[in-house]
């Protein structure tokens, strides 16, 4: 059981297990008030890491290569769609990172320790755990150690009224959420026997698992994931925490977790549970309506860009989940395959998009000033043109307007939702650009701030971040309109990645 | 790259370099670079109406490599004699635009003739392609541009014009966006549009889809009753943005309908054309009448816009040769006189800052040498023989007579009412006595304005005494459109 595969499957978790602790001792011998070894060690780890992933994941979508490896009994797996997850999160970590060390250094964030860094790495690792998990136990460890890590980082500001209640609030709802998930589990091993996705898989296939049961369970699985992921109606812990934590652990959560838990949905629902397709579709699509209606129309009203960037993401998740609500029907897996690649590519772009935007608020703040209300950014094409337009290019993407990778993601997302052309099919189609435009009058609004208005304090004050975080985020806003005008790259990777996965996970294809 | 490729992405590129220069200290540098980019965008427009053979009616001087190859979609470029005209005009309209944006563009000077070239480049490439994805991108990638113009260099009520300008036409947009993801669907995951003009569908199939593509091109072109946002905008606009937004943008609206709409649903056209017919007549006779009860001289030139549009849609819902072409040359005609009305309002906003018709009276005493000019303008608006008017309007009159005599008798009143309130507006401003110490203190326009009045007049009166090389060149195009739009899809 314990075999060499296994260790191979595990080896870049094994790294950053090592490379986490290492670097939480290191920091004891740390003084300076930045940090600075501690966060090279987290940078070099990431990076190689980020290399590691790539180069699984291209070595498993060559054709003369396995589709994917298992580990210790099938409880863990490494395939090209995880790697690339991985690959991603840790992109995502880096550049949050990046960001973060300036804006949480002038907040007082690293003068006790450099938890800041180790803590992201153990949620590195959590995300690592539960996309590699093919075991309900595995997931749920990887979630939880998700959890307890970003609980922790939102605390991190000790003295910080509003971070605390953020704190307070995330790990309750957290902790309900997580309670769903492992009820709903527990429930589907109930029904199973078996706690391997494949096994459960082959038992619904076979209608061995008792029905009744097993719906129950789904119906907690998806409350569950709703809640990490932050679908309406189970969203309500998201504007609070989004705008109570330091904006640099907003963009934690916001970028890398995100992909993690969409990975798990793909593996649980789509691979797991693909026999019960139009039940969970049902749920999905009730949550993909009311994400949609209330984070687009709630945005709209947000004076904090923080909390209208939470809203947007709300209903950004309710349009990505649109892409799930593809008729099933009679084993239609080109439909499948396509609406999965749709989903992935949509929340890829979301995330480049959200780092720009949380990025370039940490940017905008120092030393006792914080850049998060709306009007904060007035006049910023005045002096600083290049992030204004960088900015602009986030806000474009989110709305879907074409020369941005947005665009992209939601022609596919409507693509997808329009393979099997039902009436249902296009009244979503409908809502879901309706709810665009509503969504994309917010976005539009941030750039009118910038762009419009004139400035509110007068010649502001020099930028405090240093010149990697500026060439970072130029590139990462360059990012978008790269694949906005060339998507074809990440359009293939994100198909290919999901062939794969489809193919030796539920035997289809 | 082929030379077609250099017409498109010339005015861009050059555009965004511009965009690195910002600072008082290079305004005048990047005005001339932006008039040196115009031109030779222009130039390259020539060049290519010289490399065209108006024989043939299929695409030429074709670009077709994968652009997304995941998708099936190309980067798959080509003119026929529908498109040539427009990317000519566009070009040739951004240079003067960058001219009449001389000196009353202070602010920001760099980013505003960045706008106006991305904006340039994007919209010849939206006449240009041949890959439905493409032409939404670009389609819907002209919005931005034009966005950040109306929002950063407009009047007062800018944000509220920007706003309503973005959202209506996006509104409007993703509903095509819906429709092309239908038929990319199955027509087997093609964006080819001459696949989907072959495309056999059924009737329901042709009406929503015929549908979606009126909400995209009637907002944009625009027809009643989606014209609503097209007065606020251009009262708000910069001169030069309602001089590009009524010439050209406006054009991408019914080019839409005679590349995409019309040839991908004709049964859905023919079925529907009562409707198009009645609301065709509606924007002509009643924007007219709402035209003449306009105070601002900019709503009154926007409001004609919207009754000269419905003379396009009048011509190409009669399916007939003379009705389409008739509709192009209308749209080209449109596309020469109304950035002449807007940019002569713009000469007289410079001096008194005021577009109210009361303000004015008289100006021909104190500047002959503009109002000499402004007359082409003027009389090219309301189809006076000779101009560029006369030759759009009158093909259309001439098809739709043929096809119905009372269609024809009601459209040709709009003739008497674009006369009455054209000329109403020029007695109570040009003519008369000087009205007030403002209009004595006029001073004439200089040699700039003068240039571009000059050149955007004697194009209006070359293509009113000589259409012949326009006509040729698209004939053979609008024979195989008409043709196809007569045959039935249905399965």
């Amino acid at each position: 059981m314990f075999d060499a595969t296994s260790w191979v499957v595990i080896a870049p978790e094994m790294f950053l297990l090592f490379m986490a602790c290492a670097i939480t001792l290191l920091d004891l011998w740390v003084s300076s008030t930045r940090r600075a070894p501690s966060y090279w060690a987290t940078q070099i780890t990431l990076l190689v890491l980020a290399l590691w992933n790539a180069s699984h994941a291209l070595a498993l979508s060559r054709p003369d290569f396995p589709k994917a490896f298992y580990g210790f009994g099938g409880m863990v797996l490494a395939d090209a769609f995880g790697s690339w997850m991985k690959c991603f999160a840790t992109l995502a970590l880096a550049a949050t990172l990046v960001y973060a060390r300036p804006y949480s250094a002038q907040r007082q964030m690293l003068q006790r320790g450099g938890e800041l860094f180790t803590l992201s790495l153990f949620a590195l690792l959590g995300i690592y755990t539960m996309i590699a998990g093919n075991h309900f136990l595995v997931i749920y460890l990887g979630l939880e150690l998700i959890s307890l890590s970003s609980f922790a980082l939102v605390a991190l500001r000790r003295e910080h009224l509003l971070a605390n209640e953020a704190a307070m609030k995330y790990f309750i709802l957290g902790s309900l959420a997580s309670g769903f998930l492992l009820y709903g589990l527990s429930m589907l091993y109930g029904a199973t026997g078996s706690m391997l996705l494949p096994e459960v898989l082959q038992s619904v296939m076979q209608h061995t698992a008792k029905r009744d049961i097993l719906m129950l369970g789904l119906v907690f699985i998806v409350a569950g994931l709703a809640f990490k992921l932050g679908a309406a109606p189970f969203h309500m812990w998201l504007p609070d925490v989004y705008q109570g934590a330091p904006t640099s652990i907003t963009l934690i959560l916001a970028a890398a977790p995100k992909l993690a838990i969409f990975a798990v949905m793909l593996r649980l629902l789509v691979t797991g549970l693909l026999e019960l397709a139009p039940q969970w579709q049902l749920m999905l699509m009730v949550l993909a309506v009311c994400s949609l209606l209330i984070g687009n129309l709630s945005a709209v009203m947000q004076s904090n860009a923080k909390r209208m960037l939470a809203w947007s993401t709300i209903g950004q998740n309710g349009f990505m989940l649109l892409a799930f609500v593809v008729s099933h029907a009679n084993g239609n897996n080109l439909s499948l395959k396509d609406a999965c690649a749709a989903s992935m590519f949509y929340m890829l772009s979301y995330t480049i998009a959200a780092l720009v935007s949380f990025g370039i608020l940490m940017l905008l703040s120092r030393e006792g000033y914080e850049c998060e209300n709306l009007s904060d950014l007035s006049g910023l094409n005045h002096h600083r043109p290049l992030y204004a337009g960088i900015m602009a290019l986030s806000m474009l993407s989110l709305a879907g307007v074409p020369l941005t990778v947005g665009f992209y993601a939601k022609f596919k997302v409507l693509h997808a939702l329009l393979t099997v052309p039902t009436t249902l099919h296009i009244a979503l189609a409908v809502l879901a650009i309706v709810m665009s435009v509503v969504g994309a009058f917010a976005y539009l609004r941030i750039i009118k701030i910038m762009f419009f208005d004139a400035p509110e304090h007068g010649q502001p004050a020099a930028l405090q971040a240093g010149y990697g975080v500026r060439a970072t985020l130029t590139f990462n806003g360059a990012l978008l309109l790269v694949f906005g005008i060339l998507p074809a790259s990440l359009l293939q990777l994100c198909e290919q990645a999901i062939i794969n996965m489809l193919r030796h996970m539920s035997g289809l294809g | 790259m082929g030379f077609l490729s250099f017409v498109i992405w010339t005015p861009i590129v050059a555009g965004c370099l511009l965009l690195a220069f910002s600072g008082e200290r290079y305004n005048r540098l990047v005005r001339w670079a932006a008039l040196l980019a115009a031109l030779v965008s222009f130039g390259q427009t020539i060049l290519l109406y010289s490399r065209f053979n108006p024989i043939l009616s299929d695409m030429q001087l074709v670009e077709n490599v994968p652009w997304i190859p995941g998708i099936n979609s190309n980067y798959h470029i080509g003119v026929d004699g529908i498109s040539l005209w427009f990317v000519v005009m566009t070009a040739f309209i951004t240079a003067l635009v960058v001219l009449a944006s001389w000196t009353n563009i202070t602010e920001r000077v760099n980013q505003y003739m960045g706008a106006v070239l991305v904006l340039s480049g994007l919209m010849i490439a939206t006449f240009c392609v041949l890959d439905a994805l493409m032409f939404y991108v670009f389609f819907e990638a002209t919005l931005i541009p034009m966005y950040l113009i109306i929002g950063i260099w407009g009047g007062p009520r800018k944000i509220y014009s920007a706003f309503k300008f973005f959202l209506y036409t996006l509104m409007g947009s993703l509903f095509m966006l819906i429709a092309m993801a239908y038929l990319y669907t199955v027509s087997g995951n093609s964006f080819d549009i001459a696949t989907w003009q072959a495309l056999p569908l059924g009737a329901t199939e042709q009406t929503l889809l015929f549908f979606a593509f009126v909400a995209a091109f009637g907002v944009k072109l625009p027809m009643w009753p989606l014209h609503t946002w097209l007065p606020d905008v251009h009262v708000e606009a910069p001169t030069g943005g309602s001089a590009i937004l009524a010439s050209i943008m406006l054009k991408l609206g019914g080019y839409g309908f005679l590349r995409l709409a019309l040839p991908i649903a004709p049964d859905a056209a023919h079925r529907w054309a009562w409707l198009m017919l009645a609301l065709s007549l509606i924007a002509v006779v009643y924007i007219g009448l709402v035209a003449l009860v306009q105070q601002d001289m900019k709503k009154l030139v926007a409001y004609s816009s919207v009754s000269h549009m419905g003379y396009v849609t009048l011509g190409m819902f009669v399916f007939s040769e003379a009705g389409n072409s008739g509709a192009i040359l209308q749209m080209l005609a449109h596309g020469l006189i109304s950035p002449g009305m807007f940019l002569c309002v713009g000469v007289l906003y410079d001096r008194m800052h005021s577009r109210q018709i009361a303000d004015y009276g008289g100006v021909a005493n104190t500047m002959p040498r503009f109002v000499a000019l402004a007359m082409i303008f003027a009389f090219g608006n309301f189809g006076v023989p000779a101009t560029a008017g006369f030759v759009g309007e009158w093909t259309v009159i001439i098809a739709i007579v043929k096809a119905n005599l009372w269609i024809g008798l009601i459209g040709g009143t709009s003739l008497v009412l674009a006369a009455a309130y054209t000329l109403w507006m020029v007695q109570r401003v040009y003519l008369g006595p000087i009205a007030n110490d403002n209009v004595r203190s006029l001073r004439d326009i200089n040699l700039r304005e003068t240039v571009v009045l000059c050149v955007l007049g004697l194009s209006v009166l070359w293509m009113g005494v000589y259409p012949k090389p326009i006509m040729q060149a698209m004939d053979a195009s609008v024979v195989k459109l008409t043709q196809h739009m007569a045959q039935s899809k249905l399965q």
